[in-house]
């Protein structure tokens, strides 16, 4: 394989007069899995397109390793896609779908139909070559729609939300699969979702999008840890914002009040004064009435079996908490003490004026 | 890049062999039978090159530098300097073609204007030929690849090139024609302009007149047209919605023979229904006969006239409201009925609240279809019409009577244009609205409510009686061919099939000595070569407009269904009008029929190929192409084998429309080049029904044979254990939108 890099350079797509995709700057590391990440209608499918050369950027540039392909139409382009439907030919059976690629290339169909082989069984589908799609289960489908792409050893392979076709479990085991076989294989892969559990679980880096220019983009430890406003707190996972103010205390940290409570914490170069906190659910404890000085009230409960989710209504709040102690469940009513863990509190820009 | 460079090279090696090799004007003879080859480089023959340097053509010259030019740029170079060169090459060419042949006539510059202002030419042109066109063709790829150098189609040089030449062949054949059309309205028949004359042509009591109303004289031919219409779609839309609410909603148990019943008119030809009502009602028909037999008294020619036409487009155009409205019946969601009733709304309230109002759009749209048919048709109004004219048949007299008056053609032409184009709109308005039937993805189980008692026995009675007249019509139709002398002499006899179709055997081999051999084998060739390209420039336009995004593909759309709303008879006389004048001089011959046929017939291959192509997922072609295919391939090794059922109507409507049309050809044909309808149509007003009888029910069972071959050739689709069945006749409704 011959993976490379990809890098957008100041890439904008217009439809009409609304931009799809507005001005978009990245690189993605040969050999590394990259999530585009984000909520519909963001332009992460735009971008993923516009690196497949299904859609040409209006303005901008685009290579891949040392090519500008800016221009370059799709079926010249050296990259391979799986798509969301699956896209199999209903008409071809599996053995002519995963040979396709190669025998428009002009290979000798024997030929193409014993390397489209060797690819099925690298994505663990043998003895099925004869059947057509619709014969298929939805996995065996997402497998043949794999090997397809992988057979013509593309330089960059792309996934188009691969897995929100499959029900959950299956899901986890494709996922993990996708993430093994680029490893094993060493291939760069652009793969699009808007699920971040999937982006967390499969990323070396994710790119998150919102409303055409680039939210965010990291590691997918620092996304989560680290957001840089609350689209992204609350876009990867769910978070509470709650209103606090800033002291700085020195270059990295400052102490933050979120009502009677106070942290120190990144204040990541925000100004001093009114700011708001992002605090995921998991890192609120419901303690005992008076621990703390935030004192709270139960108003909802669910049990979810391996969790309780409760909703607590605080001096700054309502807040969405979740409780890691099924066998001790609060009830509806019950007073308590709320506290939070530093790792999961994290400063970010307060909401403009307007909004 | 290579693959591309090849591309320019092939194209200009197109241009190079019309510009140097084949003769620029069109021959005799045809170009193909090769006889030009003895006197290669006369005047006649000449290729373009000769053309310009020895035979006093000089205008031809700037094609050839450009098709040089164009060769210069097979050379490595940058690409957007190459594709930039190749868009300025392949459009000027392309221009200047256009340019000098439509300001260069055969006695010298076309336009007075341009003969003032410029010095007077060595010569004049003629038509052009194939090596024009082979010119023309390689400006038009030119500029595609250029297009496609840029980026433009996504950088599918495929998909430039389909538009460039499916855009340049509704321009030519379309648009210019009808434009023609608007500017002999306002010229006299010597061509000189006579704007004064229009107002006149268009506002004569013969067109516009009101006399019938107070009884003294006749109504004008627009008003005649606009009764027999509303009368026609006003009566086609109430029937239609009784038969196919007698499909959908009854327990009827036939309902396959009322799918056989919508089938009919499609391979009928034209004056089948005349021909039976004739038989039946006519001055000798069976229903005057039994009445002078019982009563004495001669009721004659009460056929003839408005209630004649109306009942025979009655019958032949229920069907398409049928076809029409069983999908609009269909389509309203039987979940919406239940819930009314489950909030205790009876069956008739269900139905009145419900049901009617829900297919409201679709009883629009049955009703506007049935309209343009109306005003459209010609076989019916010359059959039956009597003193009766309508826009269509006033037409054909201008042209062909003793009047000869093109002007008067035209704008009664352009009147039935309007009317016809207006009803068009309304329509696309009406469909392009958000319809509000509510057939969703989703499977929508419940069952249809039953429709109530008093409905359903209006239902009954309206259609039981009708379907039965109409299969008596089309029984009488066939036995009309097996009888000596209809209304006098019923003795069996098949003298009208051997005088049409005999076969002797002489002594050099067979002779086809049937007088109507020459009509029955021309038709047939035409139709079977104009029903592949039909049907693949229409797949190729529903391609375009369903799978590509291009600027102007509004207007795209536009010009490859506009024909569709031409009126025959219209697209008729703006034929011979456009083309019977250099730079395009093709009337007849064949070329102009099967270009007729090709363009008349092309939007339903647009309409079956876009239904068709909407169903199959777009990822599909995308898929194709990231894995290296280019639009050529993916169109010829993903989408077409997905699209057979399509093929298969399109290449059947096409096929059979040729066939059966009468409207357009009978403007077109010659002597050499006559078509089955005409020479039925001229037996008819012979009177001799026999053969013409005879003819149509051999042209029903050899179409019917044509569509069992076409289903064999093209083959079905597997898609899975189960293999999906080929509705080839089922898309074929007409207008079924």
């Amino acid at each position: 394989m011959k993976a490379a890099s990809i890098e957008f350079r100041n890439v904008r797509k217009l439809y009409g007069d609304v931009a799809a995709v507005d001005g978009v700057s990245f690189t993605i590391a040969a050999r590394s899995l990259v999530t585009l990440l984000g909520p519909s209608g963001c332009g992460k499918t735009t971008i993923l397109r516009m690196i497949a050369g299904l859609e040409l950027p209006t303005t901008g540039t685009i290579r891949i390793g040392d090519a500008d392909v800016t221009n370059v139409s799709a079926s010249e382009r050296d990259v391979s896609m799986v798509f969301q439907s699956y896209a199999l030919f209903p008409h071809m059976n599996v053995l002519d779908n995963v040979s396709y690629g190669l025998t428009v290339s002009g290979q000798p169909k024997a030929e193409a139909h014993k390397k489209a082989q060797a690819t099925l069984a690298t994505v663990g589908l043998t003895g099925l070559d004869l059947r057509l799609p619709s014969e298929l289960s939805g996995g065996q489908q997402q497998r043949v729609a794999v090997a397809r792409a992988l057979v013509l050893e593309p330089s960059v392979l792309l996934f188009d939300e691969p897995l929100s076709n499959l029900d959950a479990r299956l899901r986890r085991q494709m996922r993990e699969e996708i993430r093994d076989l680029q490893q094993r294989l060493g291939l760069t892969v652009v793969y699009v979702t808007h699920d971040q559990a999937e982006a967390l679980a499969v990323s070396d880096r994710i790119i998150v999008m919102d409303k055409a220019v680039i939210a965010q983009e990291g590691a997918p430890r620092e996304l989560y840890a680290q957001p840089k406003d609350a689209f992204v707190a609350g876009f990867m996972g769910e978070a509470n914002r709650v209103p606090g103010t800033l002291a700085r205390r020195d270059a990295t940290v400052g102490d933050v009040a979120i009502g009677p409570l106070t942290m120190a914490l990144y204040h990541r170069d925000l100004a001093d004064g009114p700011i708001e906190v992002a605090i995921r659910p998991e890192a609120i404890t419901l303690q005992s009435v008076g621990t703390t000085p935030l004192a709270g009230t139960v108003r909802k409960a669910a049990y979810l079996g391996s969790t309780m989710e409760y909703t607590v209504d605080t001096a700054v709040g309502p807040l969405f908490v979740i409780d890691g102690g099924v066998d001790r469940p609060l009830a509806v009513g019950a007073g308590v003490a709320v506290a939070f863990a530093p790792h999961g509190v994290i400063a970010i820009p307060p909401r403009p004026p307007a909004a | 890049m290579t693959d591309y460079r090849r591309a320019v090279a092939f194209w200009v090696a197109v241009g190079a062999t019309g510009f140097l090799l084949v003769p620029w004007y069109s021959l005799q003879d045809s170009v193909f039978a090769a006889g030009w080859i003895s006197h290669f480089g006369d005047k006649e023959a000449a290729p373009a090159l000769l053309q310009a340097t020895r035979h006093g053509h000089p205008w031809l010259m700037p094609l050839g530098f450009l098709v040089a030019l164009g060769a210069a740029l097979t050379a490595p170079l940058p690409r957007t300097f190459r594709s930039n060169a190749l868009i300025a090459v392949g459009g000027a060419g392309f221009v200047w073609f256009f340019v000098q042949g439509f300001a260069i006539g055969p006695t010298g510059w076309y336009f007075d204007s341009l003969a003032a202002a410029l010095p007077p030419l060595s010569g004049g042109q003629y038509g052009m030929g194939l090596g024009a066109a082979l010119v023309v063709t390689c400006f038009g790829m030119l500029f595609a690849l250029g297009l496609a150098g840029r980026g433009y189609f996504k950088g599918d040089a495929f998909v430039a090139g389909s538009v460039v030449t499916v855009a340049t062949l509704v321009a030519v054949f379309t648009f210019f024609p009808v434009f023609r059309i608007l500017i002999s309205a306002i010229e006299d028949n010597n061509g000189a302009f006579a704007l004064a004359a229009l107002p006149g042509r268009l506002f004569t009591e013969k067109v516009w007149g009101v006399g019938c109303i107070v009884g003294t004289t006749r109504c004008g031919v627009a008003w005649n047209t606009l009764v027999l219409a509303l009368l026609c779609a006003a009566c086609c839309t109430g029937l239609g919605l009784a038969f196919a609410l007698i499909a959908t909603r009854t327990d009827f148990r036939h309902k396959k023979l009322l799918r056989i019943l919508t089938v009919l008119p499609i391979i009928t030809p034209p004056f089948v229904i005349g021909l039976g009502l004739i038989l039946i009602f006519g001055r000798s028909g069976l229903v005057n006969q039994l009445l002078e037999w019982t009563f004495g008294f001669q009721p004659g020619r009460w056929i003839y006239g408005l209630q004649g036409v109306l009942l025979a487009q009655v019958f032949a155009f229920t069907p398409i409201a049928f076809l029409v409205l069983i999908g609009v019946v269909e389509g309203v969601s039987p979940s919406m009925e239940e819930a009314a009733q489950t909030l205790r709304a009876n069956r008739w309230r269900v139905f009145a609240d419900i049901s009617l109002p829900l297919m409201k759009p679709g009883l629009a749209n049955a009703f506007l279809i049935s309209f343009i048919e109306s005003i459209a048709d010609f076989g019916n109004p010359i059959l039956l019409g009597g003193n009766y004219g309508v826009l269509s048949t006033e037409i054909f007299f201008s042209v062909v009577g003793a009047q000869l008056d093109q002007g008067r053609a035209a704008t009664l032409g352009i009147l039935l244009l309007l009317f016809a184009l207006a009803a068009f709109f309304a329509q696309r308005k009406l469909l392009g609205r958000k319809v509000y039937t509510s057939l969703a993805g989703k499977g929508d189980s419940g069952l249809p409510t039953r429709l109530p008692d008093t409905v359903r026995r209006i239902c009954f009675g309206i259609a039981v009686p009708w379907a039965v007249l109409t299969l008596v019509i089309y029984a009488m139709a066939l036995v009309g061919g097996f009888v000596e002398t209809w209304g006098r002499d019923y003795t069996l006899t098949l003298k009208h099939y051997t005088k049409a179709f005999s076969v002797e055997y002489g002594a050099h081999g067979l002779i086809w000595a049937g007088a109507a051999w020459n009509s029955f084998w021309t038709t047939f060739r035409l139709a079977a070569i104009a029903a592949p390209l039909t049907a693949a420039l229409g797949i190729l336009s529903a391609y375009l407009l369903t799978r590509q995004k291009f600027a102007g593909q509004g207007a795209f759309e536009f010009g490859t269904m506009l024909s569709f709303a031409i009126p025959g008879t219209v697209i008729g006389v703006s034929y011979i009008l456009a083309f019977n004048v250099p730079p395009i001089e093709v009337t007849g011959t064949g070329i102009v029929l099967i270009i007729c046929f090709i363009f008349r017939n092309m939007p339903v291959g647009v309409r079956a190929g876009m239904a068709a192509m909407t169903q199959i997922d777009k990822s599909l072609d995308e898929a194709s192409i990231t894995l290296g295919a280019r639009g050529f391939t993916t169109l010829r090794r993903v989408i077409l084998p997905l699209l057979k059922p399509a093929i298969v109507a399109a290449l059947v409507y096409s096929f059979v429309r040729a066939v059966t049309t009468v409207s357009a050809v009978i403007f077109l044909v010659s002597a050499e080049y006559e078509m089955a309808t005409t020479y039925i149509i001229n037996r008819v007003v012979n009177g001799d029904y026999g053969v013409a009888i005879a003819y149509c029910s051999v042209l029903i069972v050899l179409m019917l044979a044509a569509i069992w071959l076409i289903q064999r050739l093209v083959g079905e689709r597997k898609l899975g254990r189960r293999a999906a069945g080929v509705p080839g006749i089922g898309v074929l409704g007409r207008n079924a939108a």
